[in-house]
């Protein structure tokens, strides 16, 4: 018979081991992608698969010199950033307006814009790309930034929304009658206390821009194509080149990976006291 | 007077340099990733120091991702493409929708005449020609010839599928991961419906009959499809309905299948010792047939064809020309190795003995090639070309639709007869929408 204390800890024990069992689930892919991007394409594909081998650069090296991962990787940044911005600038006074100057529309428009994301991109890809290529803009930054605001624009609002709703309307009326304009609320009292959301906001909309796929491989050709496409540009219909394959995608993931890395507190503490609690 | 050089020198180097910008012509080309086109996109710079006006801009993309962007593109006109790298199905279809540039004026040292007159024809339309072939393949039959010796059996030049089906069942040793035979099995127009089309010609089925009605109830396709069936689910790798080109390549590469059939272009691959381990013991043979040979091996062609909205047309065929000669071949065999020059275009490739010693798989490559016929390639008259395609725009949607259905009666989710019924019901209802019906 076990002691109250000793079901305690064989409950964190067992909690604990499957915390770490579906951690290694979730990294394994990863983890099998970098090791796969060390092997040579002999090693790849050879069953039973190899953990321990002797590793090569030769993968690196090839894509170095097949590629200019330098101008992909600058077309994400760039991209991503852009698109961040323009979807904070719109979102901010949005769900500053839905969640303090509620009307009976409100939430119906805030379902709206959700059911924008659950149309089929491709359901829109003609008339987009019409449209894109009128105005000049296939294969340009300014387009994907457009895009990929305009798409993240509805998760984005929902989030500083559920965010905003938290704050006690009195803080902003005290500041209103202390004579601060609508901007000035927005600047001075809610954006310093919902930091912590428009973080996690902003990393989960870097995330979102950064591995788009689908508008940037239809979009782009060379000029304005971020890392999806590098990585698109060595699957192959008919050659192994799982290896090779393996190295961009780590070198496609690698700066997304690390920024979340850094930038992890944030992003939970967000996610965990925010829309997603 | 020295203060004024500086800044005319600065205006004059950049009048200079815009000058030349403008007259640098940039052509875009979207291809596919495989070795053949790595290899042409290395040697960008060769091409660009002999036509120092002309500036190679590359677009690589994951096949079926290409289709969709080219297809988006020349649909609307877009000229995003100066050069579009497109198969034999593309070609004749986009060619009679007037989206293609008509090569007429190739140069007279280009020698058209030597390209495969079944691949040349593969990409025309009304006689006119509309892609100039990069590389071209038919099917062929790979196996292992120290396991055939083993078992003291011969692969005859022709094999028949059911002879095919001996060998599989004497060679399937599943628990020493040796598996008799690896097919496609992956759904998909371009993946398992290659390789099933090519079953059915050999065993007497079309797609439609002259009327476009669709066949797949007769007695032909039920003994193709059964047999296809039987044969990868009792003698194949498991998980096969999952198998593509690359997948059975990489089980064959590591010694897990005696045989295998599919494109000719695995040739180089499977020989490669720096992909295969099996690389030695490999022997070709002519694509199954069985009741008629018309058929049994398929035909497709990777080509370069230039989109009637590209602004740089003259540029563009300048360099589809250069990329699909003679010459461009003789580059790839000084900088590669002979063995790398793009396969199945041009007959002189194979009249080209050195080429014959250094591909111990070209002769069978163009047996296989010259066999080929998309204008004939069923037993019964049919309305269509192509061989493992049917070259009409309504294929691709039907193609895929159908492998689903194969490949679920492969993967053990319905009967074979379902699976038939399925497809002739859905082909069916595809063809009348289409207005194929009167």
């Amino acid at each position: 018979m076990l002691t109250l204390k000793q079901t305690r800890q064989l409950r964190t024990f067992l909690l604990g081991s499957l915390a770490w069992i579906v951690a290694l689930l979730v990294f394994f892919p990863i983890f099998w992608m970098l090791l796969t991007s060390f092997k040579t394409e002999l090693d790849a594909f050879s069953s039973p698969p190899q953990l321990f081998f002797t590793p090569t650069f030769e993968n690196y090296i090839q894509v170095d010199s097949r590629s200019n991962y330098f101008h992909y990787a600058m077309n994400s940044v760039v991209v991503s950033f852009g698109a961040t911005f323009l979807g904070m600038l719109l979102a901010i006074p949005a769900a500053y307006s839905m969640a303090f100057f509620e009307t009976k529309r409100t939430k119906g428009t805030l379902l709206w814009m959700l059911s924008t994301k659950m149309l089929p991109p491709v359901g829109v890809l003609v008339p987009i790309y019409l449209i894109f290529k009128d105005v000049g803009l296939l294969d340009t930054r300014t387009g994907l930034i457009l895009i990929y605001t305009l798409i993240n624009l509805p998760i984005m609002v929902w989030m500083l929304y559920t965010y905003f709703k938290e704050i006690p309307k009195d803080i902003l009326e005290a500041a209103r009658l202390d004579g601060a304009t609508p901007m000035q609320e927005i600047l001075r009292v809610l954006l310093p206390i919902s930091k912590g959301g428009i973080a996690s906001t902003l990393l989960l909309s870097l995330i979102l821009c950064w591995n788009e796929a689908f508008w940037s491989l239809n979009l782009t050709a060379s000029s304005a194509a971020p890392l999806t496409a590098l990585v698109a540009s060595y699957s192959s219909p008919e050659g192994l080149f799982w290896a090779k394959l393996s190295a961009v995608s780590t070198l496609a993931c690698a700066p997304i990976l690390i920024f979340g890395w850094f930038s992890q507190k944030q992003l939970v503490r967000g996610l965990s006291f925010g829309a997603v609690k | 007077m020295k203060r004024s050089f500086v800044p005319t020198l600065l205006a004059a180097s950049i009048a200079f340099t815009t000058l030349q910008a403008q007259a640098m012509t940039t052509v875009t080309i979207g291809t596919v990733n495989n070795g053949d086109m790595i290899r042409m996109q290395e040697l960008t710079p060769v091409f660009e120091a002999a036509h120092p006006d002309i500036k190679l801009q590359w677009v690589v993309l994951e096949e079926n991702i290409l289709r969709q962007r080219l297809t988006t593109d020349i649909a609307t006109g877009s000229g995003q493409f100066d050069v579009m790298t497109i198969g034999s199905y593309e070609v004749p279809i986009w060619g009679k929708q007037n989206w293609l540039v008509s090569l007429e004026n190739l140069p007279d040292d280009y020698d058209v005449d030597d390209l495969f007159p079944s691949v040349r024809e593969g990409l025309s339309h009304e006689g006119a020609l509309y892609a100039l072939p990069f590389y071209a393949e038919s099917s062929m039959t790979y196996y292992r010839q120290d396991l055939f010796e083993e078992a003291g059996l011969n692969m005859p030049d022709r094999p028949t599928w059911h002879q095919i089906r001996d060998y599989a069942v004497a060679l399937h040793k599943p628990q020493q991961e040796q598996y008799g035979i690896c097919l496609r099995g992956k759904a998909g127009w371009g993946e398992n419906m290659a390789l099933i089309s090519t079953v059915a010609n050999a065993f007497g089925a079309r797609w439609f009959d002259e009327k476009w009605q669709a066949e797949f109830e007769g007695e032909e396709w039920t003994n193709a499809l059964s047999f296809y069936v039987d044969l990868l689910g009792n003698y194949g790798p498991p998980g096969a309905s999952s198998n593509g080109f690359n997948e059975n390549l990489a089980l064959f590469n590591s010694g897990k299948c005696a045989m295998w059939v599919d494109a000719t272009v695995a040739g180089s691959f499977v020989t490669d010792p720096s992909q295969s381990s099996v690389h030695e013991h490999i022997g070709f043979a002519l694509a199954p047939m069985q009741v008629t040979e018309q058929g049994a091996g398929w035909l497709w062609a990777w080509s370069l064809a230039i989109p009637v909205s590209s602004n740089v047309k003259e540029a563009a065929q300048t360099f589809i020309t250069w990329a699909t000669s003679k010459a461009y071949s003789d580059l790839v065999a000084e900088r590669y190795g002979i063995a790398n020059i793009p396969p199945g275009t041009r007959q002189s490739t194979y009249e080209n003995p050195a080429y014959l010693e250094a591909a111990s798989f070209a002769t069978t490559t163009l047996e296989s090639m010259n066999k080929a016929d998309p204008v004939n390639s069923t037993l019964k008259p049919s309305p269509y070309t192509g061989v493992q395609f049917v070259a009409i725009p309504e294929f691709q949607a039907i193609g895929t639709q159908v492998g689903r259905m194969f490949a679920g009666a492969l993967a053990g989710q319905s009967s074979v007869a379902a699976a038939l019924s399925s497809a002739q019901a859905a082909t069916q209802r595809s063809m009348a929408r289409a207005g194929y019906h009167k």
